[in-house]
Formats: structure tokens, sequence, C-alpha cells
């Protein structure tokens, strides 16, 4: 049944659209749609980024990994190598600082009325997207291969159950928030 | 109820609890992790599309990533609704080209910020689909899933934005 239900193209749209809008309204009750949230975090002044991403990881991290453990969900991790996970990572940390908004974020604060957002960021994002479609093949020859380490998980590379990791990596990022809050960030 | 959804700004634990809840959702219902920079690139091919005909879909990342309305253009199309709708209900909603901090540092002219905002959102775009993923796709997704592409994406995003940031705004800010 939920295999029909996931083959079923326009079911899936709306559901992709609901989920959105979900997402959306969440984004923006958290402040993440702003460029002074965003850009304090990456000033190390405010932490309600972390603080969103880590509870979001943690409490997924859980419900996925107990899904899976039913048989109920797949894990989709994409593959990575130093060419492109690294090198891509620090060109988006630049527009990152630079925009003050994220892919998603950035959606959100078109819906809130930032005008930067929509005129700057959000033509300046397609454009980017439009460059590496058009330099995709050169780069996929020379850069985006280099140190490749494929589509692992941190469970696989180490060999363990995931659960192994699931569970301290949950404690670890919960100590880290309560570290947050009692430095009172 | 309506109080609570009137609310200006909530507990950013109780945000992330609900968008890893959405997660789980989005595995559930679509199999799908949730991201929005492929939304990008489809758009992007679309609008290449319409100005250059079909040939735009004979490019080779065009042929991985197809330039159609899919699950993820929705996603994102969905939040720029979701956040509408939040900050009407709040009373925050508001038409703002220069952001309050970035006026403090490099003025009120709101063509410096546009500029600076479209060739940030052109690092962005071009970073993250380099990276094959950005702040949700790798920085949520990945991670809870535990992925080392996307572990080390996320290091690498927050790396280079503090540095950025740092040098932008002055070291000790």
């Amino acid at each position: 049944m939920l295999e029909s239900f996931r083959k079923n193209d326009r079911l899936q749209l709306i559901i992709g659209l609901f989920i959105g809008i979900i997402f959306g309204f969440l984004l923006q009750k958290g402040g993440v749609t702003r460029y002074e949230v965003i850009v304090g975090q990456l000033l190390l002044a405010d932490f309600t980024v972390l603080k969103v991403m880590a509870s979001a990881v943690i409490t997924g991290m859980i419900g996925v990994h107990l899904l899976r453990s039913l048989r109920l969900v797949k894990l989709h991790p994409k593959p990575g190598s130093v060419g492109s996970s690294a090198l891509g990572g620090l060109i988006f940390g630049v527009g990152f600082a630079l925009l003050g908004y994220c892919p998603g974020t950035i959606a959100g604060a078109v819906g809130q009325g930032s005008v930067d957002a929509l005129l700057g960021g959000f033509c300046g994002v397609l454009l980017g997207a439009g460059i590496f479609a058009e330099l995709y093949p050169r780069l996929e020859e020379k850069v985006l291969r280099r140190g490749e380490f494929g589509d692992k998980t941190i469970p696989e590379i180490l060999g363990v159950s995931s659960w192994l990791v699931v569970i301290p990596a949950a404690l670890i990022m919960i100590g880290l928030l309560l570290w947050i809050e009692e430095l009172g960030l | 109820m309506l109080e609570y959804l009137e609310m200006d700004l909530w507990s950013p634990y109780l945000v992330g609890a609900g968008i890893g809840i959405l997660e789980v959702l989005a595995f559930l219902l679509s199999d799908k992790p949730i991201g929005c920079s492929t939304a990008y690139s489809r758009t992007s091919g679309m609008m290449e599309r319409a100005v250059f005909g079909p040939g735009v879909r004979e490019k080779a990342y065009y042929r991985k990533f197809e330039p159609v309305v899919d699950w993820e253009v929705m996603l994102v199309a969905g939040i720029v609704l979701g956040s509408f709708l939040s900050a009407t209900l709040s009373g925050t909603f508001r038409l703002e080209a220069v952001p309050p901090l970035w006026a403090a540092r490099f003025g009120l002219d709101p063509l410096t910020r546009l500029a600076a905002a479209f060739a940030g959102g052109v690092l962005l775009g071009l970073g993250a689909r380099w990276a094959g993923g950005c702040t949700s796709g790798h920085g949520i997704s990945g991670t809870l899933q535990l992925a080392a592409s996307s572990w080390l994406a996320v290091a690498c995003f927050f790396v280079g934005g503090v540095a950025a940031a740092m040098i932008l705004f002055g070291a000790g800010v």
C-alpha cells in the first residue's frame, strides 16, 4: 500500500507541496529565514541555526532509523568526494555568508517579504545552478571525482550496527546543546 | 491554538523537532529525504529550455536532473507559502530590501545589498550543486542518515561561512 502511494506521481507532488508548507512555516517561526539570525550564527554570536539544525537531526535520526529497523523506509545517502563535498561546501559557505540565506531559507525569506532574497538571492541561486549545469561535464572529469569515497554512511565505514552510532551521536548533540545553553548563547 | 500560531517566534528546539518529524514523514510517505537545491537546477533548466528550446534537455546534468516540476520544486514553492502564512499570522510580513545588520556595516543603499545578495546567490547555487546538496539536503537530511559525504559537506559549509562572515564583518564582531 505504501508502495502504490509512493508511486502515485500526482499525489506525490501534493505531498511535496504540503511538506514544504509546514517546513516553511517552521523555518519562519524558528527565525532562521532572517538575515540577522543566519549571519549571527556565522559570526558565532547567535546559535539559533545550530539549535534548530541539531534538534532536527536528533529527532529525524532516531525516527528514520527506527522506521528503517522496522523495514518501513530505506536510507538515501548521497555519494561524496573531497573534490565535490569539501570544495563545493566551501564555495557554498562563502555564498551563504554573503547572501545570508541558504537555498531553503531563501524561499522562506521570500515568503516573509525579504526583497533582497527575491530580487538578489533567488535569481543568483538560479544562475549559479545553471552555471554548474554548464560546467558539469568538465568538473565531473577534473574535480568532482577527486578523493571519491562513495555513498557510505559512518556506521558502514566503522562496520558497526547503525544504532551504535545513532545513540552516541544523539547524546553528543544533546550535550552540545546543553553546553550552548549553559554558556548562555 | 490560534494564539500559538500568531506568535512571532517559537523555541528553536520545538521547531527543530518539528522539522525532524517532517523528515520522517518525507521518508515514509515519499521515500525521499527533504532537500532544496535540485529544485533550483530543475527550475534553471526549465528557464533555459524556454529560452533556448528543447535541446537543453540533452545537457549531461539535465539528463541526470530532468528540468521538470517534481516533488522538490513543489517543496520549495511550499516553503514560500508556509513562511508567508507564518509571517502573516504573526503580523511580521514586511517588505524589506536591506536587513539592518547589513545596513549597519555597508550602508542603506539597496542596490549594494541586491548586488551582494545576487553574487552570494550565484556562489550558493553553484556550491550547492557542486557539493551535491545544501543546508537541508546535506545539513539535515544527510547528517541524520549519518552519510559521510554530508558530514564533510556541512563542516565545509560552516568553515567557509564563518570565515567569509568574519572577513565581511571584521573578525571579533
